[in-house]
This record gives structure tokens, sequence and C-alpha cells, in this order.
């Protein structure tokens, strides 16, 4: 088939800006099989697959867009779930612009292919039309405990219940999914993906219990010792919510960026049927530069403020979120005070925000992180007229599974320290995700799980000589 | 899905429900709170555990209809379903090596001090239980009450039971005629705690308070029950409940909770139409 040479991608159709700042549908609707095979026809089928290389779980790329040419979406689909377990929601949140397009050859004069778009094209395809459920393994006898439902935790569950082993995944909240659903917006990720997902793990046997603190209502120890599982994983994420330490946080109208998303996303504050309260703001301030920041000012936009700004001391150049997000906040009329800083939170005689103070930055010397470092501009102080902050400037782990634990390591910052295999200083307990790295990204946390799932495997095919013996 | 084993009416607007939980049941200690969601549409509501039997595989939960959450509880009956209920949460309260203990309770609050009173009371201690109302007809638990501590005093707000009067005023008293506490714990609404904690800080002694900002998950991961006490900003759901009443920034505490207070308003008079017609708010504050 011939190539198409366009040196852009394939436009992806989406909702007018105006139009879904003011509702909760997803913001691009994805492609046609039209538009797909289009797109597919500009993959230049490298011998040397350099787009592979810079996708952490090594998704056979050219050769599913090859067969997306052919038309063969289901065996696209197959093809992709080899090593990636949820396509449907890579294809929406991967950073591909750092990750797999950033290595495309087509990308060097041009736009990259449009890898992403054409994974979350197949994955839909797939759940539309071949909605059966996956097999269920045959059961090898061991049982392998999960600490939480976030993509860590369910691509480590997968693959071990493929293994035949019973799974049970605990998870803190009512429902699963971790950031999936209390962080990343429906607009962003329709929590029907990642139910579906999720009702594809138990149709291969996997038991996901919600409600269950681990460290609370059992401990590591007893899941390994009381309840005979043969390993425990740890995908528990990083969840602790920074604040800034400023005054005035305290003013009724501050958020930290996860309480604000968990209201509307988990708890649906944006749907009239649900109790869920949350503030009707006026004009928003959202602290902080990453997907989160984001996030959380694309939501209080939706939830009918009217001014929303992201306040972040740093210039576009340095924003951690992905540049797609960044461009659709724009879209939809989010302010950008960039190189400004918060100074402190002012508030009225009922304790609620009124403004808040900040100060005008520049950038200096690059500091460790090779970022120019922001320095602030004396004098430059001003304030903000807004009802609400939203702060968004980082999590770490939360600490109850390390306080819970004996001999469970951690370095200073609360991140579980494991080795290459995903081992921890607990023989039998395993971990990855946000919680070994602190907050990265879904295919990280995912790959994460999947190392984990080999080396658990091993580990207890090491101890069960019988089932080295049962091996393929 | 959680069943309610029993459910037994204290007062017009106090309920008392024992749920089927075997697991948090195991685990349940003096101090430590659950939450529950009636429904997928309802709200994640925290409540302390009042008491539990492992040997029953349940947990017993006190409650005061004042919202949506709690008034849609009520309305609820043995044999029914809560959908979620996790536990066991917070801290438990340390109270070993105690001598001479003052248990304060306020309203409902008492039903939150009296696992406290029993604890120490099994721990050994003398406990005093002063059990405040704003009058007669809301007087809940005295025979529980009674049962755990060695001295019961119930004061009325109008003097219709007990003695007339606050509960600060019985402590002062009980502590001039010379009881010799090492320990106060008083939970009830936040400005009697801030009067109990200013009492008891004139004679330097240690008071904790259990704190009931608004919360979600529970688990540390939103900081919306951020309190400040000694100056810094705890998560009360990890950090807490309980606190040093000396320590605690009250006014802040009060200010923080009237947050939704308006739109809640606003479901609570849906529920109550669609309920049994509204309960008597006994909500002191
Ligand atoms: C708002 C937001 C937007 C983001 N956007 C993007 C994006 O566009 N692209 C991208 O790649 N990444 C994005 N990320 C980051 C990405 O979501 C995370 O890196 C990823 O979800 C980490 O996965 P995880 O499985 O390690 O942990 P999580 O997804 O955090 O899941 C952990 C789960 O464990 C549960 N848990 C915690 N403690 C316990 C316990 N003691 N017992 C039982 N359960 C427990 C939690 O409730 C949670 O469900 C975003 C993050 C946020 C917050
Ligand atoms: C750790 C903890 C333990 C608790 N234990 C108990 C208990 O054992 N029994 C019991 O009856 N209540 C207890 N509470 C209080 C209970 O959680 C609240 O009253 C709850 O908000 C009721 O929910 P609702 O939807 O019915 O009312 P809402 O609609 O949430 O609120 C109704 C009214 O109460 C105010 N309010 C909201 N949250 C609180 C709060 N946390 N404290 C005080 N006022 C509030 C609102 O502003 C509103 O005016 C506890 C709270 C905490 C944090
Ligand atoms: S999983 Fe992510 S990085 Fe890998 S190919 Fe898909 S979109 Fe690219
Ligand atoms: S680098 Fe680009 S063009 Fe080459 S195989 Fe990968 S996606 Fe196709
Ligand atoms: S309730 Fe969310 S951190 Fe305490």
């Amino acid at each position: 088939m011939a190539i198409n040479t366009s040196l852009k991608k394939v436009p992806m159709p989406a909702q007018d800006p105006l139009i879904r700042n003011h509702n909760f549908k997803e913001v691009t609707t994805g492609y046609t099989p039209e538009m797909a095979v289009e797109e597919a026809r500009r993959c230049l089928n490298c011998k040397t697959k350099p787009c592979v290389a810079g996708c952490p779980v090594n998704v056979h790329i050219p050769e599913f867009i090859h067969l997306i040419t052919e038309e063969k979406f289901e065996e696209a689909f197959q093809k992709i779930t080899e090593t990636n377990s949820l396509p449907a929601v890579c294809g929406r949140v991967c950073p591909q612009e750092s990750q797999c397009e950033s290595r495309c050859v087509r990308g060097k004069k041009g736009e990259a292919v449009a890898i992403g778009r054409l994974e979350r094209f197949v994955a839909d395809w797939h759940r539309e039309h071949a909605a059966q459920s996956p097999p269920k393994a045959a059961a090898n006898g061991h049982k392998v405990a999960i600490i939480g439902s976030g993509p860590s935790g369910l691509s480590c569950a997968a693959d071990l219940a493929k293994l035949g082993y019973a799974v049970t995944i605990f998870e803190a909240f009512h429902t699963g999914g971790g950031v999936l659903v209390y962080g990343i917006p429906e607009f962003r990720l329709p929590k029907a993906i990642v139910s579906d997902e999720i009702n594809n793990l138990r149709a291969m046997g996997v038991n996901l219990q919600t409600d269950m603190v681990i460290g609370r209502i059992l401990s590591v120890d007893e899941l390994l010792e009381d309840l005979n599982f043969d390993a425990v994983y740890i995908g528990s994420g990083a969840g602790l919510p920074s604040f800034m330490g400023i005054e005035g946080e305290d003013l009724i109208g501050v958020y930290s960026a996860n309480e604000y998303l968990t209201r509307s996303n988990l708890m649906k504050a944006y749907d009239m049927e649900y109790a869920t309260p949350i503030r009707k703001s006026r004009a928003v301030a959202v602290i902080g530069g990453g997907n989160v920041a984001m996030d959380a000012a694309r939501t209080a936009k939706r939830l009918g403020a009217e001014k929303v700004a992201v306040v972040y001391r740093r210039s576009f150049a340095e924003m951690p979120a992905r540049k797609e997000e960044v461009e659709h906040a724009q879209e939809e009329q989010i302010e950008f005070l960039n190189l400004e800083n918060p100074v402190r939170i002012i508030g009225d005689e009922r304790g609620q925000v009124k403004a808040m103070e900040v100060i005008k930055m520049k950038l200096g010397e690059p500091d460790s992180s090779g970022r120019r470092r922001p320095v602030a501009i004396p004098g430059s102080n001003y304030e903000l007229n807004v009802d609400t902050v939203i702060v968004a400037i980082g999590t770490t782990p939360n600490p109850l599974l390390k306080k819970t634990t004996e001999g469970l390591e951690t370095d200073r910052w609360g991140c579980i320290y494991t080795k290459d295999n995903g081992a921890t200083s607990r023989e039998g307990v395993f971990a990855g995700g946000d919680a070994v790295t602190g907050a990265a990204t879904v295919i990280l946390a995912m790959g994460a799980g999947k190392t984990a799932a080999a080396s658990i495997d091993k580990y207890v095919r090491h101890k069960h000589p019988e089932l080295r013996q049962a091996e393929p | 899905m959680f069943l309610i084993m029993s459910k037994r009416r204290l007062n017009d607007a106090v309920t008392m429900m024992e749920i089927e939980a075997p697991l948090i049941a195991r685990k349940a200690r003096a101090g430590q709170f659950i939450i529950f969601r009636l429904d997928e549409f309802g709200e994640r509501v925290p409540l302390t555990i009042a008491d539990s039997d492992a040997g029953r595989g349940s947990v017993t939960i006190i409650f005061q209809a004042v919202g949506k959450a709690t008034q849609l509880l009520s309305q609820k009956e043995a044999g029914d379903f809560i959908l979620d209920f996790v536990g066991p949460l917070g801290k438990p309260s340390d109270l070993e090596g105690y001598k001479h203990a003052c248990v304060i309770g306020g309203g409902v609050g008492n039903a939150i001090a009296y696992p406290s009173a029993k604890e120490l009371h099994n721990n050994g201690a003398i406990v005093d239980i002063i059990a405040g109302f704003r009058s007669k007809d809301i007087v809940i638990l005295e025979d529980e009450m009674k049962a755990v501590c060695d001295h019961l005093y119930i004061t009325t707000d109008d003097g219709t039971y007990g003695e007339k009067g606050f509960v600060t005023d019985k402590l002062k008293s009980l502590i001039e005629v010379g009881n010799n506490y090492d320990l106060v714990i008083a939970i009830g609404p936040v400005p009697m705690m801030k009067f109990v904690s200013k009492v008891t800080e004139q004679y330097h002694i240690k008071t904790l308070v259990s704190l009931n900002p608004i919360m979600i998950d529970g688990t540390g991961m939103c900081g919306g029950c951020r309190v400040k006490v000694g100056g810094q900003t705890r998560f009360a759901c990890v950090d807490g409940p309980e606190f040093d009443g000396h320590e605690v920034d009250f006014d802040e505490l009060m200010l923080r909770n009237a947050f939704y207070k308006d739109q809640e308003k606003v479901e609570y008079e849906a529920a109550c139409r669609i309920g049994r017609g509204p309960a008597k708010a006994t909500r002191k504050e």
C-alpha cells in the first residue's frame, strides 16, 4: 500500500472548545476507520523500529500499525495487547510526544505518526466490536494479593491471572482504578473504559475487593501469614498531597487537587444525581504546571467558574504537563499566569478565600533538575481576585503501608525501595508504580506492574518446585 | 454490601445500628472510625466505632441525623444493606496507664466518648463521665455509660434532667472538690471541646479531643480534613481524629466545617421531603 506522505497527522476530531468547556464528555472523539487507515499509511514500517524503544512497554508499533493499513483491527488489538494490557487508556493519556512518538522517523521532517491515536482507535474498535470476555487461565493453585487498583496493580493482576494465579486486589476506595478514576477526569478518560478493563480482569478470575484499606483492616503480614498469599504486590500510588505551607492555606475555598478532582471525578459532584458537594466558584487559581494542574483547571471551568488561571512559577518551556493538555486548556479559555508564584491567600471575615497575593518570577541558573530556577522579583507582588485556590504542586506516597509493615524500606520521600525486578526489602513483597517512583505516568506504573508479575511468578516457582516441573 | 443487623432509635434524632463487618470488628479499637456510603449517589461520611464485637462480627455506630446522608441512613431498617463501609480508620486512642480519667460527652458526642470510657475502665482507671445534653428528651446511652464508669454525672442545659448547667461547670466543680484527674477526654460540639480545653489548661490536665472535620477518603489522600494543631497542619483522618485539646485551633475547625453549609441545607431539606419528615435538628452549634 502506498505511503501517505503528508507531513501532518490526520487531525483528531474534537468537540468545539467553547462547547466542551461546559460539559464532561470526552474532548476528542476518536478516529473513524478511514482516518485510522489513512494515518497508519504514514508509517514507514522501519526495520530498526526506533519508536518501540521509546515505549516503556515496547508495544509492537510498526506491526500493529501495519495491521491497521490492512483493516485487520482485531489483529492489531491482539498485537498491542501482547505487551500492553490497557491500550484504550494509554492511547489517551500517554505522553506520546516524549515517548514513542518522540523517536518516530517521520517526526524528523513534519509530525510523527500518531501512534497514540492509532492505539486508542484500535482499542476502542475492539471494545465496540469484539467485546467477548478474555479467557480464564487454568489455576496453578497459588494466590497473590495486590494492594491498590491503579494501573500498576491492574496490569500486575492481569499478567498473574494469565499465568493461573488466584489474584485478589485490595482497594481502599469504593471503586477500582486508582488515579484513572479519581484523578484523571471523565473528559480525558471516560470512566466506562476503566470499568470495562476491570470487568475484563474479573472475567479472567481476578477478585477485586473494594473498601479495604490495607494497613488498617489487614496488614501485609496478615496477608502473607494468615491468609496464605504466596506474595504481595504493593501498587498503592503516591496519593499524599503536598501543600505550600503559605499563609491562608486552611481558608475555606482552598483545595488540594486530589480533593477537588476526587469530589468531581470519583464522587461525581458535577452530576446533580450525586449528593457530593463542591464549591461553586467564580474565579479560580490553580497552582502548579503538571497534568494534575491542567485537569483541575479544566474541571473548574466545566463546573461553571467564569475565570480560571493556572499559576506556575516557571514558563511554558519547563511545564511538565503534556503539550496537548496545555493546548486544550488554552483553547478552553484557561489563562496561564506563568513566572508567578503565590505568596499568601487572603480571606474575608467568614474565613472564605477572597484573593491570592502573587509575586512575579524570572528564570535564573539551572538547578539540579536541569531546569532554570525561578527567582522572585522583589516588589512585583499583586493581588489576584479569586474565590477558590486549588493546590496542585505534587504528591508523595502514603506512609500507611510503610508504618504498618515492619522491614519495608523507603527512601526519605517515602518511596518504597525496590530492586530492578520489583522486589522490596521484605521477602515475598514486591512493589511498583508511583509508590516506588513517586508521581510518574500510567505507562511506567503499568510497566512496573508487569515486571513485578514476572518476578513474582519466578519467586513462587522457585519456592514450589512442583510448579517448575509444570512449566510450559 | 454490609448488612444492618439491628437498629435502635435512641432519641428523636439519634440512631444506633449494628453493622455486619467481621474484618473491621476484629481490628477496631477505641478512637477509630469508619466511613460509610449508603448507595451509589451518596456521600462518604465518617462515624465513630461506638462498639464492636469480634464474636458477632459486628460494628456498632451511633449517629445523629444532621444532613442528607445521616438522614437517609436513619431511614434504613434491620435487614437492609449499606453499600460501602470502610474501616477501621484513624489512630486508636492510647488509653493505657491512666489512674483517674474524666470523660466528657456533649449530645451525640457521648456515643463517640463511650468506647474511650469503656476502654479506660477496662484498663483499670477510675472513670468519671460527665454527659451533657440540651434537654431530658435527648438523653442517650445512660445505662451503657453507667456500666463503664465509677460516677456518671448528667447535665442538661435546661435542667429537665440531672443537673442544670453546662459540662464545663460540672468539670470545674469536680476538679475544685479535689478530683485529681490525670486525663480528660472531651467529645462533642466544637465549642464544647474548646471550652473544656480552656478549663483544663488552667489546671494543667492532659486533655484529648476528637475532631470531626469534613472528610472524603479517610486515608490521607485529599487533605480535606486538615486541622491546625500546635500551629502545624495535620490530617485528622490519619494523624487523629484525637488530638491534644490544648493545641487545637478550634476556631479554624468551626469555620472549615461550614465549608458546604449553604449547599447542604438544600440537600438536607430535599432528603427530608422524600423521607419521614424533618428530624428535629438537635445539633448544639
Ligand atoms: C490528575 C492526574 C492526571 C494525570 N494525568 C496523567 C496523564 O495524562 N498521563 C499519564 O501517563 N499519567 C498521568 N497521571 C499520573 C498517573 O495517573 C499515575 O502515575 C498512575 O496512575 C500511577 O499508577 P499506580 O498504579 O502506581 O497508582 P494509583 O493510580 O495512584 O493507584 C493506587 C491505588 O492504590 C490505592 N491504595 C493506596 N493505599 C492503599 C492501601 N493502603 N490499601 C488499599 N489500597 C490502597 C489507592 O486508593 C489507589 O486506588 C496523572 C495523575 C493525576 C493525579
Ligand atoms: C472522625 C469522625 C467521627 C464522627 N463520628 C460521628 C458519630 O459517631 N456520630 C455522629 O452522629 N456524627 C459523627 N461525625 C460527624 C458526621 O460525620 C457528620 O455529621 C456528617 O457530616 C453528617 O453527614 P450528613 O450528610 O448527614 O450531613 P451533612 O450534609 O454533611 O452536614 C449537615 C450539617 O452538619 C455540618 N457538618 C458537616 N460535616 C460536619 C462535621 N464533620 N462535623 C460537624 N458538622 C458538620 C454541615 O455544615 C451541615 O450544616 C463524625 C465525624 C468525624 C470526622
Ligand atoms: S503504550 Fe504509550 S508509549 Fe507505548 S506505544 Fe502506546 S502510547 Fe506510545
Ligand atoms: S518510527 Fe515511525 S514510521 Fe518508523 S515504524 Fe515507528 S511509527 Fe512507523
Ligand atoms: S479525609 Fe482525605 S486526607 Fe483525611
